[in-house]
């Protein structure tokens, strides 16, 4: 067998990952991914004088996750991938980029993340994609935008008011989160707020998803409370940004009603998260080996009657809001991206499902309370701007749901379970359904139990140029709609 | 119709009505008191305790800059530290955030100063640029939520704006990576005299969680007095806009 077979979670020895030729590597991922499995991660690790290349494979419909690596030492190419595996394209630029190891016959090799310390400041200065015509002109926005939000550089190649092309050059927020967590992976304390702060709108889906690797590292299983505590908090988190962003949405197409309204809405779901951990974004509640807060009953309580209020309040408001032709119309058609390019990319999170892609963490490899709370999956068709924006909302319903559900089930029981060290020599896939859709970290230790690597994916990393995609042939002045319907994170996918 | 006029019942009013003396929830962590007579000889070692390095031992203090209020140290040394839920911890000098053991009223006594020439100048409109420089979206969330209805900052006739051209003064989250340490001084460089420059947020006032990365450029601060410091991670929405009415000399 040239795959090790796993499960989200399941740690695996070093030793039992196969090592293949690339060439056997490229022929057997090629065709599974034609047989309908999906490049999850693609990475390589430095071990004395050689890179291995880790590729973590998923078979959804079968909740299972495939496993191999190839071993580098002098050879400094390999055959690219992207051209038969479109999702490829970022991860091979990465490798090149950490390590130098040069996928030939990549369609494009630029940098990843802007001129950051690695293989590309060396290169001369990245040149943006051109258009020629004379009647093509060039808009450039950024790395500081026009409202409070993170640093990014955008460049529209555009006629007349359409945007013919877009290319999104990022990394203007790169603080070394990957190489941190070797830096200081004696403190398991700072590791835990590290985490949490990889990027700060996913804060209990980052740090949920690196605890659960320590945890299967660690070999323990923690109290079943925690877990449902964990879920509860992943919910809030899911209903608070999507609140938000159906709130900035409205903002944008200057629907000041729905701004309002999701708004004030948005702050009592965040002041829920308060109320549990005394922070409105959920730092702090984590912790590996379970959480720091209990829900006490009266709390549990409240959040029941909250969570109650809140179903009704953002079905009314939903309702006025999806059936105003002055958002309706700015919506629906525009920012398109189909079922065909979702795939193809790789995308994730309610924007894959908003164009029919039925993947959704929480259903494909359960993780946490999940293994006893099952979710449905949630798809829309037209994946425009309007499905992006309707998705959210089907999912707060949904998420208040769950919450109801495991709030009611909040059994007696433990919050922390200690222990004392990782096993060596392992290997661990730990995937989170974030708001955003699939985050995945993945960690290796070394011969004493140490970390060796943590692998972080934002979910961000797919769906970037799912963006650059959906706002060609549309106007420019409906950019800001599409981005904000995608809402995607810069420190997440920079790190 | 019928269905938006319901919808504006449900929404109500929804604005804090006296932003100046509003209490937060008692979960809430803020200005720590510490109390050295509780310290037991074997905590000494215990120093790894705060991710940011915020705690000094002997005597005893918390660095409210590098602080993120994470509460561990409350966990650890039980006793020594307790964050209450005071959240006016703005400052204007970076000494003062560091706290010994004085109680809230004794630190707010000089936490903040403002100067006459302050309040003539911005004290009844203020416009504020906003430079992100690598925050992690926290700080951010939490800045453009002083904007939204509850918090409704603009009602002191203080804003953000898009183009630094039309701003009073720089707000400043995050840690400041290499790659936006040059759009940061040019972000501050187009904000016309007399200026004020706000650094928000523990990863903006000392580095944060990422203050031993190699990736950052802090060289900014080396030449650019920051005005007013507002500790958080994230900072409440209520903290930044206490602290600013205080800087204004508003009452």
């Amino acid at each position: 067998m040239d795959w090790t077979e796993i499960k989200n979670l399941q740690s695996v020895l070093l030793k039992d990952v196969p090592l293949l030729s690339f060439d056997k590597l490229r022929e057997q991922l090629i065709n599974s991914v034609k047989s309908g499995k999906r490049l999850v991660q693609f990475f390589g690790n430095e071990e004395k004088n050689e890179v291995i290349l880790y590729v973590v494979l998923a078979d959804d419909q079968q909740s299972k996750l495939y496993l191999t690596s190839a071993k580098f030492k002098s050879e400094k190419t390999f055959d690219s991938l992207t051209r038969e595996i479109p999702s490829a394209r970022l991860f091979e630029r990465e490798i090149y980029e950490q390590f130098g190891i040069k996928p030939e016959g990549h369609p494009w090799l630029k940098p990843v993340r802007r001129g950051i310390a690695g293989i590309n400041s060396q290169e001369p200065q990245y040149e943006f994609f051109k258009m020629g015509g004379d009647e093509i002109h060039e808009v450039g926005v950024g790395p500081i935008h026009a409202g409070i939000i993170e640093p990014g550089h955008f460049r529209f190649s555009c006629y007349g008011e359409n945007i013919h092309y877009l290319e999104i050059e990022l990394g203007f927020q790169h603080r070394g989160v990957e190489k941190l967590f070797l830096q200081k992976k004696n403190n398991p304390v700072y590791l835990e707020k590290l985490a949490e702060s990889i990027c700060g709108d996913s804060v209990i889906g980052h740090a949920s998803s690196f605890n659960s690797a320590i945890e299967s590292l660690g070999e323990i299983s923690i109290p079943r409370r925690a877990k449902l505590i964990r879920a509860i908090a992943l919910e809030l988190e899911r209903i608070a940004v999507h609140l938000g962003d159906l709130s900035a949405l409205a903002g944008d197409v200057a629907y000041l009603t729905g701004n309002a309204v999701f708004g004030a809405l948005r702050t009592k779901v965040i002041n829920t998260t308060m109320a549990i951990c005394g922070n409105r974004f959920g730092r702090g509640l984590l912790s590996a080996g379970g959480v720091n807060y209990d829900i006490s009953p009266e709390l549990r309580d409240n959040i029941l009657s909250t969570i109650s209020r809140l179903d009704d309040e953002v079905s009314l408001a939903a309702e006025v809001y999806f059936s105003s032709a002055s958002v309706l119309e700015r919506f629906e058609k525009t920012g398109i991206v189909d079922f065909e390019t979702a795939l193809e990319i790789g995308m994730v999170g309610p924007a894959a499902r908003a164009s029919g892609v039925a993947i959704d963490v929480r259903s494909d490899h359960p993780f946490g309370a999940y293994d006893f709370f099952p979710v449905h999956k949630l798809t829309l068709k037209s994946g425009d701007v309007f499905a992006r924006a309707y998705i959210r909302f089907i999912e707060i319903q949904q998420s208040i749901r769950i919450i109801n559900e495991q709030l009611n089930n909040l059994t007696e029981g433990g919050l922390k379970k200690n222990f004392s060290s990782l096993k060596p020599n392992r290997l661990v896939v730990s995937m989170t359904e974030g708001w955003r859709g699939e985050i995945v970290h993945v960690v290796i230790t070394g011969a004493k139990g140490e970390i060796k690597k943590v692998k972080i994916k934002d979910p961000s990393f797919h769906n970037w140029l799912a963006l650059a995609i959906a706002v060609r042939e549309n106007g420019i002045s409906d950019f800001p709609l599409c981005n904000k319907s995608f809402n995607l994170s810069y420190c997440g996918f920079d790190l | 119709m019928f269905d938006l006029l319901k919808l504006r019942k449900q929404h109500g009013y929804q604005s804090i009505p006296d932003i100046r003396n509003v209490r937060l929830m008692e979960t809430h962590k803020g200005y720590p008191l510490i109390d050295e007579s509780k310290w037991k000889k074997e905590y000494s070692g215990l120093k790894d305790v705060c991710p940011t390095n915020a705690i000094e031992f002997d005597p005893f203090s918390i660095d409210m800059g590098k602080c993120i209020f994470c509460g561990e140290c409350e966990r650890v040394f039980p006793g020594v530290v307790k964050f209450t839920n005071e959240h006016k911890v703005g400052c204007t000098t970076r000494n003062n955030l560091v706290i010994t053991g004085s109680t809230f009223e004794e630190f707010r006594e000089t936490a903040i100063e403002s100067e006459r020439k302050i309040h003539k100048l911005f004290g009844h409109s203020l416009k504020l640029r906003q430079v992100s420089a690598a925050g992690c979206n926290g700080c951010e969330m939490e800045l453009n939520a002083c904007s939204n209805v509850n918090f409704d900052m603009g009602r002191f006739g203080i804003n953000f704006v898009a183009s630094p051209r039309h701003a009073d003064g720089i707000v400043i989250s995050g840690p400041i990576s290499k790659n936006m340490a040059p759009a940061l001084m040019d972000a501050y460089n187009s904000v016309s005299t007399p200026k004020i420059v706000i650094a928000v947020g523990a990863c903006a006032i000392s580095g944060g969680l990422f203050a031993e990365s190699a990736e950052l450029d802090r060289t900014f601060f080396n030449e650019i007095k920051v005005d007013l410091f507002i500790p958080g991670c994230p900072p409440h929405p209520l903290t930044f806009i206490n602290a600013l009415l205080d800087f204004l000399g508003r009452k």
